[in-house]
């Protein structure tokens, strides 16, 4: 393996370690780690609201920007002062969420193929958290404020763009006047917007974005911000005063970590730092990698546009169009080759999918060419023929989550998709009646799916709540499900010790 | 439908590790918001800000068109003096007791350059008496400094002494 291969394999092993442990308190289902996206939404409308307040409270001069912030955090300790705070922490959190996101989906290799448009989109996000967190230090404007702002002057002036250097606006007292002030609530007022655009356009392609964390995840995080808050308030620190720089500041350093690391090294170091990254993470999308697989198939003579692939798709990779056959209003469903993830759920969506359908060969209106819905029936009739004795299991998974082909022998004989969610419902009835005495349907944990919706929605079709449904009278004592996490043999190995207790 | 779980801590040790871990956030975020204490300046240095946007003089004077240099050009340009854009680079020279620290050569901006010369240093100094010598020129040729300032100064830790030039108070300037 290539260097940077194995440090990337040690990364991801390191990050799923840590998810392992937050597994084990959160649940898979509320995990942070698996929510880092929806945590930097929701702290960026913490941000918004709490920035409301205090905009609203905010003496948009020199003269009485600090002293407005100031009362705010003396006499408003428990509304303005608390409020300042989460809006402070939460600038803090939102730097670490999108970090650990942009660094999960690094380590995961989540960023060619159909996922490059997000990823592409999102790389830059990151410098508009930074742009509006750093410019809110200056609209405080004490010292920590006015270091801030002369370092940003200071570290943009190093290039070569501005005939006036930007550090003239701070060499005195003078110098600072309310129209610059302007500038400041601009800027702090003015990216947040642009990254609420960056936000929306990096979700476009991803249907059913995570744009809101589990509540119980949402109560948990707001609760932390509010403790730290009450813990430790933030207090301004002495008035901006440019005739002496500021002695020892407490420094924000998951905001400001640029500035003394610019002084410690120079502007050109840390310049060259942060384009060689931004560089690296925009062109990781385009260095050559393996053929992706095969995009989902659409055969117009067995799609009866109804949609239900169109809602299921993850990525939005399908879209609706007139059907060929010309008869008025009958849809077609389309498939974008450039956003299909070739997961198969549209698969285990469609009703033509079932394997009772009669004909020789099963036909569908959206299948696999690797994995056809044909051969899947096949495979499934050959199993179950090969089994003897009494207790005859079928048990049925996916690629990325425990591998259940291990499984087969003796009284098992096993399935394993793509992803679970193209399973469609009508194969646990269909295996029962062809002699099997029970199915277990594996998958990966809820939120831990590598295609996002694949449990969710086959959760949701075995229980009746989603189309195309299994239907009511399957037994249930006959089929059991087990949502593991990825590659643990273990788990799988005592779902189906359990499962087999309960058959007898 | 049965759903063997998947093995889970009891629900008291999930609660607890779920309650470590939202402390852990709310302490690491707590702390490295304020710590460690960032000194820029060490506690008995001061700071010399050397600063101006200046526009040197232009690089030759302006000259009478001859009548024959007139009459080769169009008769909508037939200006009869022609001014040269471009301006010289300042030079500046600044000592800190006798001790050269800084001589640059600010080139104007511009593409023609015929926009200002601007330039910025930072030079932290041991906080108390030094004597300061600027030198600045701004003409064309060979000729001596233009203005220059020769002054003694004291510094208090961590105080800012700016140099600037402003030509409507006699050129250099200390503040």
């Amino acid at each position: 393996m290539d260097p940077a291969g194995s440090l990337r394999s040690r990364g991801l092993a390191a990050f799923e370690g840590l998810e392992r442990v937050f597994d084990a308190a959160f649940g898979s289902a509320l995990n942070p780690l698996r929510h880092l996206g929806a945590l930097g939404f929701l702290c960026f409308w913490l941000l918004a609201v709490s920035g409301i307040y205090l905009y609203a409270a905010l003496d948009t001069s020199v003269g009485g920007a600090w002293r407005s912030v100031d009362e705010l955090s003396r006499e408003q300790r428990y509304l303005g002062g608390l409020l300042r705070s989460v809006h402070r922490y939460a600038a803090d959190a939102f730097v670490i969420v999108t970090l650990a996101h942009l660094v999960r989906e690094l380590l995961l290799g989540r960023y060619a193929g159909f996922r490059r448009f997000s990823w592409l989109t999102g790389v830059p996000l990151p410098l508009f958290v930074f742009a509006c967190g750093i410019g809110g230090f200056w609209l405080n404007w004490d010292q920590l404020g006015q270091f801030s702002a002369l370092a940003t002057a200071e570290f943009l002036d190093w290039l070569p763009f501005f005939a006036s250097p930007l550090t003239r606006n701070f060499l005195d007292a003078a110098s600072v006047s309310d129209r610059l002030f302007s500038l400041f609530v601009f800027v702090h007022l003015g990216v947040p917007l642009l990254l609420l655009f960056g936000l929306w356009f990096h979700i476009q392609r991803i249907a059913r974005a995570d744009v809101f964390p589990p509540r119980a995840l949402a109560i948990g995080t707001l609760g932390a911000l509010l403790a730290v808050a009450l813990a430790a308030p933030v207090m301004s620190q002495a008035p901006a005063d440019l005739s002496i720089m500021p002695g020892p500041l407490a420094l924000d350093w998951f905001l400001l970590f640029a500035h003394p690391l610019a002084y410690a090294t120079s502007p050109g170091l840390v310049w060259a730092l942060f384009c060689a990254t931004l560089l690296f993470l925009l062109a990781l999308p385009f260095l050559p990698r393996p053929a992706p697989p095969a995009v989902a198939k659409v055969d117009p003579d067995n799609c009866n546009g109804c949609r239900r692939c169109f809602e299921d798709c993850p990525y939005a990779a399908i879209t609706m169009g007139p059907h060929p056959n010309g008869k008025a209003g009958r849809q077609l469903a389309r498939v974008d080759a450039d956003l299909c993830a070739s997961c198969g759920i549209c698969v285990g969506s469609c009703p033509s999918s079932t394997p009772f359908r009669s004909g020789a060969r099963l036909l569908t209106g959206i299948d696999m060419p690797q994995l056809p819905i044909d051969a899947l029936r096949r495979r499934l009739e050959e199993g179950l023929a090969a089994l003897r004795g009494e207790r005859r299991i079928v048990v049925i998974g996916c690629d990325h989550c425990a591998p259940v082909d291990r499984l087969a022998g003796g009284d098992v004989t096993t399935l394993s998709l793509i992803c679970t969610g193209m399973l469609p419902p009508s194969f646990v009835e269909y295996a029962l009646r062809g002699g099997a005495s029970g199915v277990l349907v594996t998958g990966c944990e809820e939120g831990a799916c590598a295609y996002r919706l694949g449990t969710r929605w086959t959760k949701e079709r075995l229980d009746g709540a989603r189309e195309p449904h299994l239907r009511a009278s399957v037994p249930r004592e006959r089929l059991a499900t087990a949502w593991l996490p990825a590659g643990d043999d273990r788990a799988l190995a005592a779902a189906l010790d359990e499962f087999r207790r309960g058959h007898g | 439908m049965a759903e063997p779980a998947a093995p889970r801590p009891t629900t008291a040790a999930a609660w607890i590790g779920q309650g470590a871990l939202y402390m852990l956030f709310a302490l690491f975020i707590g702390v490295f918001s304020t710590w460690p204490a960032y000194r820029h300046l060490p506690a008995d240095q001061a700071l010399i800000k050397l600063s101006f946007t200046h526009n040197g003089k232009r690089v030759s004077e302006c000259r009478q068109l001859s009548p024959a240099e007139l009459a080769k050009l169009p008769p909508n340009m037939r200006a009869p003096m022609q001014c040269p854009r471009e301006r010289v680079p300042v030079v500046v020279e600044l000592d800190i007791d006798g001790v050269q620290s800084v001589r640059h050569s600010a080139s104007p901006s511009g593409l023609s350059k015929d926009g200002a010369s601007a330039v910025y240093r930072r030079l932290p100094v041991a906080a108390g008496q030094h004597r300061i010598t600027v030198r600045l020129k701004d003409s064309p040729g060979p000729a001596a400094f233009d203005y220059s300032r020769d002054e003694s100064v004291t510094l208090k830790p961590a105080q800012v002494l700016v140099i600037d030039f402003d030509a409507e108070k006699g050129g250099i300037t200390l503040r």
